[in-house]
Order: structure tokens, then C-alpha cells, then sequence
């Protein structure tokens, strides 16, 4: 078992962190028309949208209930019925998501008594869905709040009923917080390679993509799963779970709807992939596609070519709960070594973990472990750039937020594809990395013809690139 | 913060807005606003000293998704680059174990970074439980002999307009007049002034492009709120011989009580476009009253637009004509006009939402009286302007970028966290690389154009049977 190291000091160094109310709003962002607004000062809005504008590089609806200090003091519940009709008034969309802040939380807010008093108040906005969740910021992170978000929209938005099945090829798909939306691009090809056809929520694959769209503008979201299509979630044959984060979430769309599930911590490596295909033959009833088994055994090759630069490789990892248990499967699948690990919040997913140790904390944490245990790779987000730069070792981008690189926001993970090109980035961040042994200069050369060589230097692709010496 | 500490810094007697009888603050409109809190734009007033450690007390929503996000730059220390907070947790709020955390937290940071000094910022929850941070800065300072600022920005205190001003108080009350300034080295025949900048902030290194002017012209900078800064710098602000206010309202307040308290005279400028620093290093000349400086200050002058006039000869040819739809605000709105007809473009209206009476005249009189200020800055009243005033380009703060780009429109950054610097004769040359750069764009053509297949309306109409 994972020994889980929890934080043990009073100041976080370079945070990991990102809060739940983010990650309930990222929820939000996958349902199509949809806005989220966060319960709290305007800042939180403003900073969650930077946030989210730099790692997809896409406009972001994000509004907010503007606490001012006279609300703050006094009572902000006619900030909530305010915000919402306005949204309501000004663009009617169809889900409007009520994520709470710390400082909402702290006042006391009783969100769900504010959204029956709007339902009274304003019978007309009727068609609009609400969907409250409590996601203050001093509980939690962004994987825990999108969870939790997830949650709440299935909740309000799948009614109980029992029509298992009645769509016979419908799947549903629980998608969590790490997914990008080429994973979820990837899970939908995967499953319609099967004929089945996915209802994925949320559906950040479709929503926060970076498509072109004939508007020129949209104050909602520009995609994202369906409320016809969340509503219909009772109807399919089974439910897909991707992450353990959703488990609580799953059991309540299980509860509601009596459709089967099927958890998966994470499709990250040939394992989980394989099981993950196993069980969509078992739903379809149709044999393993060849173009499947085709990128099955392209995988396979790729992890026989690339296993001289990643076994025994001693890996960092900064990662959410969910991200971390894929990243280990993957990287532990191909021989590498995760040596040291650091983690925002304590999860269940934590303690099945294939490595010894893993910090509750931050980026800081991670560094010193990473450098205790000479670590040669690092993969977190682009707050961990300056640690890599510290530690002198290369950077493999994963996770929020990724500001500095164009497209990483859609990389895909999961699946044969995605696990073959990672360990094909993994293996030649290595090569670019590697230090020859320095040449020895004997003593007894001193005075000859060999003192006035200038050294060679050879870089290490040079030596290395498609050359494996036995 | 009390409330009528509040009132009191929304009352600056120097700033144009404040002649103007008071209707009382709007209030921010539940579900239609946008923009930063006081927090926000503290930090950003801040941040860029850079030998601070800043550390945000509060949960992890104020640092956790705002660490690290701004693109000011040192020329040093890089230790405001660290995210620190005592992300608190639920415990903490319940129990009320903030402050501890809080104590706790500076010592971690001074052990930890040797920093010049450290800078407490309050948040929202901490505000509302009622943290006493200022007694515990006060201790911990007391403790282990490191200056401990507490700043008091909680945001729910209102705009970061707001914040940028309680940066600035909280530097008058706590840093600037601590301290003497070193001895100015001595340059062979010339007089060394000692000078301040108030509110440049150093974004994508631009300082750099003016700063050698003002070493030529002896000109010492003692302090700077905040470009490149460091803490004992400006603590010696108060010696300054003469404060340029750069491009914000937000800060006069600091310029006007160094000239109170200590009588240093300021000025407002811009670094924006070769007219504008023109003005800026004449300004400085005539406040320092040396005749001999002004001299020099006149040959550089010459010197430089001489330079850039040739310089930017080539990319004039390629704006000359091109019809801009400028949406910023305050100071910029004009300061940013001057420098797009020094290119030779047509500014076709302006953003004037944070204008004031006087910033809107001096529009007028670079534009003409028929100029269309626009007041309304939503992406649907923006982009109606850009196709109803057939613009060519779309200059506005980086909110606005991709919602340009969805719409397929030529698009300039102009706002903090952009990753160009165009301050100074220099920056000109940038400013003008980057316009053309994204105007001539094969791209656009590539984005407005149909598929091939898409003749006809009617997806799925078997080709050749369309009739259009």
C-alpha cells in the first residue's frame, strides 16, 4: 500500500492546487448552453477565467453573483436571484451552473433555498435548469469540485425512471476532471468503432475543443453534452466510468437509474485499454475491430522500441488523484520507476497507487522529493516548468494549467494511440537529455600531440537518435 | 478595511475623475460583470517587486489559479515568480487557526528564501473571519527582524481599480520614507537626478526599450512602483527629485503624497509611441529644471525619432490607410492613439468607458469631434462597431483576444499579461511588426472562406444538381 504523506506545513510553496469552485464550473463547461456562475467577490470569476482562457485558449463563459462588501456583511441571497435572472433575461440558456466560493460558504449561504426562492420569484425562466453545488475553496480541488458538479447536474438533470436498455446501442460515459478533450474525442472513436453509440458528460471534447463555428459570438458554451441527452442517460445498455474521482457520482446515476456500470480508474496503458475494449465487445456483442487490434499491436511495438529509454527511468509526478493513477499504470507498464509524487488532496485512488510514497502538497514538496530520489523526468502542468529547470531534468506537460504550450490542452491520453505516442514523447525527452560518460584525458598525455585536441563534444541525439548500442 | 478607509481612497484630489459630483460607486451587477477585485489589482500593483515573497492568506482559490500569471519581468531575483499561500482549510476557517497558520507561514518564507521582505495579502475569507493580519505581520516582523507588509485587499472590497490604489497606500504607509537612498555614483561631466516611475509595471520586459535613455540622460531611477523593482529601492522613493505617473490613474495617490508629504512633483505620461516618450523625457527635463539637461534631452530626442522615423519608413508604407477599432481603457485610449498615427493608420473609434472628461478631450483633439467613443465594451457591441466601422484590426485587452479570433478578426493585445513590449521608440518598431503581422495574415482569408463542397446551402445535395 501507497504510504499517503500529508502536509505538514503552514505555507504552500508553488501550488498544485486549484480550487474546487473551478473545477465545479469546468463541469458546468462541458453541457451544452450552458454558463456556469460562481457565488462570491468578482475576482474568483475573473481569475477562474484567465485560468481557463489560458490553457484552452478559447473564449470562456463565466459570470459571477459580484459580492460587494455591503453583501458581504449584510446578505449576498439577492445577489444569486438577481445574477440568475439576468443570465436568464439576457442569453436563456439551458443549464445555468451555481458553483458556491469560500466566501459565499463562509457567509452561509444556503444556495439551494436561494434557487427554489428564484423558481418562485420567476415561474417564467422555468425552462432554464439550475444546478447549485457546494464547492468552497478550502475543501478540496479542482478534481474533487468537477466531480462533485458532476454529481449535482445528474441529480438535477436525470430522472429517476427504469427503461435500462431501451436504447439499445447507447452507452453513457462518465468523464472526470483529467480528461482533455482529445481523451474524450478518443473515447467516443473507441466506442463507435464498436457501433455503440456514446452520451459523454460532461462533454469538454465538444465544448472547449477550439472549433471554428459560423456565429461569430456566443455568450454560452459553444457545445458540450445535451440536457435532452443527459435526460435520455436512464435509457442506455451501460455506464462507462472513467476515474475513480466520479465513483460517488456513478452510484447516484446507478441509484436513479438502475443502468449498469463499469469503473475504470483511468484508460491510461495497455491494461486498463484492454479492458476497457473487453468490456465494449462484451456490451456490443461484436467481435474486437482490426482497426483496434491494429493500434493494440502498434502500441505493443511502440513499448518494445522505446523500453531502452524508459526502463528504469526515475519519474516525478505532479498530478490530480486521477491523472497520477494513469500516469503510474502507464509509466510503470513500460518499466520506469515513479520515484517521487505529489498530489493536491488525499483520495481513495491514492492508496491502490503501484509506488511507495506520494505527498499531499505541493510543487514544492514534489521538487525536494524529486531531487531526493534523483529523479530524471518530470511530468506536471506549467507551474512545474521553473521546478524542472531547477532539477535540471526535461518537463512532459500534463494536468491544469498548460499556459505555455499551444495544444497540449487537447493531447490525448487514453487509449492505445495516445499511450503509444506519450511513451514515444517520454522516450525522446530521454534521448534529448542523455549525457554521454565525459571522455577521460589520461595524465599521460600531457606534453604530447593529444593535449592540443580540442574535446569532442557530441550531443546526445547525435549519438543516440535510432542507434541502440548492445 | 473600514468602510470610510474605503470611501477616503475613492476620493484622489489629483485625478480628473474626481471633479465630478460623486454619484456614489455602481454597484457590480449580479450575472453581467466582468473585471478583476481589489486582491487582483493589488497583486497587480505588487507583484513585480521582486525580491518580496508575496504571500496570499486565504484558501486556495485567490493564489491557486492566479500564481504566476503575469508578465512582468526582473532583471534579478525571481522569487516573486513563487506562489505562496497558506491555502487554508476548512479546519482553519472553523477553528479559527488562520493566523496561526498565518505566523507559521512568514517564518517558512524567511527561512526558506532570505526575501527583502514580505508581503501578506488578505482575501475574502480571511477578511470576513476576521484574521487580525496586521498584528500578526506586525509580530512576526517584531520576531525575526524581516519587514512583514500586510496588505488589506479583500476582494469583495470592490474593483481592482481599488486594489491598485491600497497597493499603493499600503507602500506610503508601510515601505516608501524607511529608508535613505545610496549615494548616486558620479558621472564625469553630468548631473545625476534621482527620479521615480509610478505605475510601470515592466510587461514583457518594455522597460528595457527606455531605460538606457535615461541612463544617458543621468536620469537615476530610485524607486518604481512596480517594474523591476526591489523593496529597498522603494523604500528611497520619498528622495526622488521628480515622479512620472505611467499610464494609470490608479496610482496618482502616491504621487500626490510624495509631492505633500515630501515635495517631489509629478507628472503624468506614456511610454506609448514616439510623440508620447518625447514628452515623457521633456517633461522630466523641465520638472528637474537643469537647462543642461534639457539640452541633452532635446539632442537625444532628435537623435532617436531621427532613428525611427527611418526605421519605421518601411512597415508605414504597409499601415498607412488601415482603419483600427481601439478598445482600451483610461489614459491608454489616446496615449495609443498618437502612436497608431504615427503609423499612419486611422483610428476609427475608441474605447472610453474608464475615460475621463479630460482623456476624452484629448481624443477629441487627436481625432477629430465626430470620433465614436464607445462606451460599452461587450464582445457584441465590439465586434458590431468592427463591421459597422469597417476596421481592419481589432486592438483591445487580452479578454477580448479570442472572441476576436472566433469571430475571425485581425487582433493586438494590449493589456497586462501580453507577451509583446511596445513602450518607447524601440517598442514602436515591435508595435508595428506585430499589426502587420496579424493583419497581413494569410489566415483570415483561409478561416472566411466556405469549403470547397460547401456551394451549396443544402448539405448533402449531390454535387451538380446545385443550381447557384
Amino acid at each position: 500500500m501507497t504510504e499517503i504523506i500529508k502536509r505538514s506545513k503552514a505555507l504552500s510553496v508553488n501550488p498544485l492546487k486549484a480550487s474546487s469552485t473551478l473545477g465545479a464550473s469546468l463541469a458546468f463547461l462541458g453541457l451544452r448552453r450552458a454558463i456556469p456562475m460562481m457565488h462570491g467577490s468578482q475576482g474568483c470569476t475573473a481569475f477562474g477565467k484567465v485560468f481557463f482562457v489560458r490553457h484552452f485558449r478559447e473564449p470562456i463563459p463565466l459570470q459571477t453573483t459580484a459580492m460587494d462588501h455591503v453583501a458581504t456583511v449584510m446578505s449576498s441571497d439577492e445577489n444569486v436571484i438577481e445574477g440568475l435572472r439576468t443570465l436568464c433575461e439576457k442569453s436563456q440558456p439551458d443549464v445555468i451552473g451555481l458553483p458556491t466560493t469560500g466566501l459565499s460558504e463562509t457567509q452561509g449561504t444556503d444556495i439551494a433555498r436561494l434557487v427554489r426562492q428564484f423558481r418562485e420569484q420567476y415561474p417564467q425562466f422555468e425552462s432554464v435548469s439550475i444546478v447549485p453545488v457546494n464547492t468552497p475553496d478550502y475543501i478540496g480541488s479542482l478534481e474533487s469540485g468537477f466531480a462533485q458538479a458532476v454529481e449535482a447536474i445528474i441529480e438535477a438533470l436525470v430522472p429517476v425512471s427504469s427503461c435500462v436498455g431501451r436504447r439499445r446501442r447507447q452507452v453513457n460515459v462518465l468523464a472526470n476532471a483529467s480528461l482533455t478533450p482529445g481523451d474524450i474525442d478518443a473515447i467516443r472513436d473507441w466506442i463507435e468503432a464498436f457501433g455503440l453509440r456514446a452520451v459523454v458528460l460532461p462533454d469538454i471534447g465538444d465544448s472547449l475543443d477550439g472549433h471554428l463555428i459560423d456565429a461569430e459570438h456566443t455568450p454560452l458554451t459553444l457545445g458540450g453534452t445535451p440536457r435532452e441527452e443527459i435526460a435520455a442517460m436512464g435509457e442506455s445498455i451501460a455506464t462507462l466510468v472513467i476515474g475513480a474521482s466520479l465513483n460517488k457520482a456513478a452510484d447516484v446515476l446507478r441509484t436513479r437509474t438502475g443502468v449498469p456500470d463499469y469503473r475504470f480508474d483511468h484508460l491510461m496503458g495497455l491494461d486498463s485499454c484492454d479492458s476497457f475494449t473487453e468490456i465494449l465487445a462484451e456490451l456490443a456483442g461484436v467481435a474486437v475491430p482490426a482497426k483496434i487490434e491494429r493500434q493494440r499491436a502498434q502500441l505493443q511495438d511502440a513499448m518494445v522500441d522505446t523500453h531502452f529509454m524508459t526502463g528504469f527511468l526515475r519519474v516525478a509526478l505532479a498530478a490530480e488523484p486521477d491523472l497520477l493513477a494513469g500516469l503510474c499504470a502507464l509509466l510503470g507498464g513500460c518499466g520506469a520507476e515513479v520515484v517521487a509524487a505529489a498530489t493536491p488532496i488525499n483520495a481513495d485512488v491514492l492508496k491502490r497507487l503501484p509506488i511507495a510514497q506520494v505527498h499531499i502538497g505541493d510543487l514544492q514538496d514534489l521538487e525536494q522529493a524529486a531531487r531526493a530520489h534523483l529523479a530524471q523526468l518530470l511530468i506536471g502542468s506549467s507551474h512545474a516548468v521553473q521546478s524542472a529547470q531547477r532539477l535540471e531534468i526535461p518537463l512532459l506537460r500534463a494536468g491544469f494549467p498548460l499556459y505555455d504550450r499551444l495544444g497540449d490542452f487537447a493531447r490525448p491520453w487514453v487509449g492505445y494511440r495516445a499511450a503509444r505516442q506519450a511513451l514515444f514523447d517520454i522516450a525522446n525527452l530521454v534521448l534529448e537529455h542523455h549525457h554521454d560518460t565525459p571522455a577521460y584525458r589520461s595524465v599521460f598525455w600531457s606534453g604530447g600531440p593529444r593535449e592540443r585536441e580540442e574535446s569532442a563534444s557530441f550531443s546526445a541525439s547525435q549519438a543516440h537518435a535510432g542507434l541502440v548500442r548492445h | 478595511m473600514k468602510a470610510s478607509e474605503i470611501t477616503a481612497l475613492q476620493n484622489e484630489p489629483a485625478c480628473s475623475h474626481n471633479k465630478e459630483e460623486k454619484a456614489g460607486c455602481a454597484r457590480p451587477k449580479p450575472g453581467a460583470t466582468a473585471g478583476g477585485c481589489v486582491f487582483d489589482g493589488a497583486q497587480i500593483a505588487l507583484l513585480p517587486v521582486a525580491d518580496v515573497a508575496h504571500i496570499v492568506h486565504g484558501p486556495i482559490g485567490c493564489s491557486g489559479s492566479s500564481w504566476d500569471n503575469r508578465g512582468t519581468r526582473s532583471s534579478g531575483p525571481t522569487l516573486y515568480r513563487i506562489g505562496m499561500t497558506t491555502d487554508l482549510t476548512e479546519q482553519d476557517v472553523i477553528m479559527g487557526r488562520g493566523e496561526k497558520r498565518l505566523f507559521h507561514a512568514i517564518k517558512q518564507a524567511i527561512d526558506e528564501h532570505a526575501p527583502a521582505a514580505v508581503f501578506v495579502y488578505t482575501t475574502c475569507v480571511t477578511a470576513v473571519i476576521g484574521d487580525d493580519t496586521a498584528a500578526v505581520c506586525k509580530a512576526a516582523e517584531a520576531r525575526w527582524g524581516v519587514p512583514v507588509v500586510p496588505v488589506d485587499c479583500a476582494g469583495f472590497y470592490g474593483s481592482k481599480n481599488l486594489g491598485n490604489r491600497i497597493a499603493g497606500e499600503t507602500m506610503l504607509k508601510h515601505v516608501i520614507g524607511t529608508r535613505e537612498p545610496d549615494p548616486a555614483p558620479y558621472i564625469p561631466g553630468m548631473r545625476v537626478h534621482d527620479v521615480n516611475l509610478i505605475g510601470e509595471y515592466n510587461i514583457a520586459g518594455e522597460f528595457w526599450n527606455v531605460a538606457p535613455l535615461f541612463d544617458e540622460l543621468g536620469l537615476r531611477i530610485i524607486g518604481s512602483l512596480s517594474g523591476d523593482a526591489r523593496y529597498r529601492e522603494i523604500q528611497t522613493m520619498h528622495r526622488a527629485e521628480a515622479s512620472m505617473v505611467v499610464c494609470a490613474k490608479a496610482l496618482l495617490n502616491v504621487a500626490r503624497k510624495l509631492n505633500e508629504k515630501w515635495q517631489v512633483p509629478f507628472f503624468e505620461g506614456s511610454f506609448y509611441g514616439v510623440m508620447d516618450t518625447s514628452q515623457a523625457l521633456r517633461d522630466f527635463a523641465s520638472l528637474l529644471h537643469d537647462g543642461d539637461l534639457a539640452e541633452r534631452t532635446e539632442a537625444l530626442i532628435a537623435r532617436e525619432e531621427a532613428w525611427i522615423k527611418a526605421a519605421l519608413q518601411p512597415w508605414r508604407e504597409r499601415l498607412a490607410g488601415k482603419r483600427v477599432l481601439l478598445y482600451t481603457g483610461g489614459v491608454k485610449s489616446w496615449s495609443i492613439v498618437s502612436a497608431l498615427q504615427d503609423l499612419g493608420m486611422t483610428v476609427v473609434a475608441t474605447g472610453t468607458k474608464k475615460s475621463t472628461a479630460e482623456d476624452k478631450a484629448r481624443i477629441r483633439e487627436l481625432m477629430g469631434e465626430d470620433t465614436l467613443m464607445i462606451d460599452e465594451g461587450s464582445p457584441k457591441a465590439l465586434l458590431g462597431a468592427y463591421k459597422d466601422l469597417r476596421a481592419d484590426i481589432l486592438i483591445a485587452g487580452g479578454r477580448n483576444l479570442y472572441t476576436a479570433l472566433k469571430a475571425r478578426i485581425p487582433f493586438l493585445d494590449i493589456n497586462q499579461e501580453r507577451e509583446f513590449g511596445y513602450a518607447g521608440y524601440r517598442g514602436m518598431l515591435e508595435l508595428a511588426r506585430q499589426l502587420a503581422l496579424s493583419m497581413e495574415s494569410p489566415v483570415w482569408e483561409a478561416v472566411r472562406k466556405p469549403a470547397p463542397w460547401a456551394k451549396s446551402k443544402q448539405a448533402g445535395t449531390p454535387v451538380g444538381l446545385s443550381h447557384d
